[in-house]
């Protein structure tokens, strides 16, 4: 048989893929139905198959559903703000009325492309009670200090923030090219028409937008249902486990305290949730092209 | 005390001291070398892998061709987490763990640059190809004489991607590097931050050292950036 050109070409990404991600994948799916640990990780003889055990203690662990509704807190929250920010902003530098337009972007783009860990800990600064800049601005306005990372009720908040601050510039970027291709007729043909801005917005931009918006929600939600390096350095998951992730929960498990069964476990809940959005998120746009 | 928040918001005076403490007394310079080591190494060989890949998707056929394709896009839908713990154990198993080998393992090739670069390599016309085909060129020097030449934006957008991503990833080299010489940047910073909690003025400076480099990296190459967003927004 003669060797074929495509599969010199084909070789090298599929079995790195094939050995470095799929592999793994099922290896992860086996290693959750058993107590896989530490004393196995010396000594591979030593772990039992123990069905859905882990998935049953997982179900029952107080601190898995805090994670779990941590992390919800967080994607629904985060993320229909995030989106609308990008929105806001895409606006704004598509308008007509708007000058300097390439350095707004490249400002608003630029936490974008910054180290996550090194703004969160910048961050971290900013929130503080005493000394950061946050809690000095708002002192201008009357508001009292808050503890924005030490107060279970304004950690989550404060990740928020800082995560929209981080990542809106991104879609910020798909929206405009997708406000550039909506035809100028159509608002034109709108205006003699009589629609006033809003109606505009909503019956013209909006609904022309969508196919952009679903990309963009499908992309957003995946990104954050990983939070991990924001609550890590700045809170480590605290305070009163306000914080914690599911990713952070799977990371502490798996790599503090080498429940490798039970953190395959954990990641493999962050899988199905993922799909289930992202199949919801397909399944909407579908509903809305029949 | 950080005098510099409470005085308000320029202080006093201008030093460097804190980047000579990063540098001589942390040595900060090893992970800044590590991290660029390690960030150059794999673009470069996921470039490499990705843009045959790419190239094959593109302009050949052959069997299972759109089953495998399909497979791939869709598993982009995994959270790259769940491999961590087999990852972490396959690299102990090879020895790898606490070297850049357990950093470019993962990122030998991947399915967002496949991806990419077919799309960009299916618009270059057959025709190129076929003639040259017919002066005798070999599959090989096709790929690199004429797709790579052509496909260069894409390259580098990919490669821009592929170097910042590397360079900023911070759960899969804090799980993999235990070594503080071993340290990229980020993981660097984070267990300084656990040190020098009371030290803001340190950390500032380690932060700037951290995004300076892919923040001027960004600079030079941002229209090749942003095209990278927009072709990743395309849908099939």
């Amino acid at each position: 048989m003669k060797f074929k050109p495509v599969y010199f070409f084909l070789a090298p990404a599929l079995t790195a893929i094939f050995v470095f991600f799929f592999i793994p994948v099922i290896s992860a799916f086996i290693i959750s139905f058993t107590d896989f640990d530490i004393y196995a990780i010396g000594d591979y003889s030593k772990f039992r198959f123990t069905g859905l055990d882990n998935y049953f203690k997982l179900f029952d662990n107080q601190l898995f559903w805090k994670a779990l509704s941590n992390t919800f807190y967080f994607v629904i929250i985060s993320g229909p703000l995030s989106i609308a920010v990008s929105l806001g902003a895409a606006m704004i530098l598509n308008s007509k009325l708007v000058k300097f337009k390439g350095i707004f972007r490249l400002v608003y783009f630029m936490p974008v492309v910054t180290t996550l860990v090194a703004v969160s800990i910048v961050w971290r600064f900013i929130y503080h009670p005493e000394f950061g800049l946050l809690n000095y601005g708002l002192s201008f306005v009357g508001i009292e200090k808050i503890d924005w990372l030490g107060d279970p009720f304004w950690s989550m908040p404060s990740i928020i923030i800082l995560s929209i601050w981080k990542n809106f510039g991104y879609n910020m970027i798909i929206f405009i090219a997708g406000l550039q291709n909506i035809p100028e007729e159509l608002y034109e043909a709108a205006q003699i028409e009589g629609a006033n801005g809003w109606q505009r917005f909503t019956k013209i931009t909006l609904p022309m937008l969508a196919p952009t918006t679903v990309f963009i929600t499908i992309i957003t939600m995946i990104g954050y249902f990983q939070l991990f390096a924001e609550p890590y350095i700045m809170t480590q998951g605290g305070p009163l486990d306000s914080t914690l992730s599911i990713v952070l929960y799977m990371y502490q498990e798996g790599f503090r305290w080498w429940n490798m069964g039970y953190s395959s476990a954990i990641a493999f809940v962050l899988f199905v949730i993922i799909l289930a959005g992202t199949l919801i998120q397909m399944w909407v746009q579908k509903r809305r092209e029949a | 005390m950080p005098r510099f928040f409470l005085r308000g918001f320029f202080p006093d005076e201008f030093t460097f001291i804190q980047y000579e403490t990063l540098f001589s007394r942390l040595d900060v310079s090893r992970n800044l070398l590590n991290s660029v080591l390690i960030s150059s190494m794999v673009t470069v060989v996921s470039l490499v892998f990705n843009s045959m890949a790419g190239f094959a998707f593109a302009k050949y056929r052959f069997r299972g061709k759109d089953t495998i394709f399909k497979m791939l896009l869709s598993s982009m839908v995994i959270p790259s987490q769940v491999t961590m713990l087999p990852l972490f154990l396959m690299l102990k198993e090879f020895g790898f763990l606490n070297t850049y080998m357990a950093i470019l393992v993962p990122g030998l090739a991947n399915v967002f640059g496949i991806f990419l670069i077919r799309q960009y390599v299916m618009a270059i016309p057959d025709s190129l190809i076929e003639s040259a085909r017919i002066d005798g060129a070999t599959d090989f020097q096709i790929y690199y004489k004429i797709i790579v030449p052509l496909a260069m934006p894409v390259m580098v957008t990919l490669a821009i991607f592929t170097f910042m991503g590397t360079w900023n990833d911070f759960l899969w080299p804090l799980i993999v590097l235990n070594d503080s010489s071993m340290y990229t940047l980020p993981v660097a910073l984070a267990n300084l931050m656990g040190e020098h909690t009371k030290d803001p003025e340190l950390m500032m400076a380690g932060s700037v050292i951290t995004i300076l480099p892919v923040m001027m990296l960004f600079l030079v190459l941002q229209k090749y950036y942003i095209k990278g967003i927009m072709m990743g927004s395309v849908k099939e």
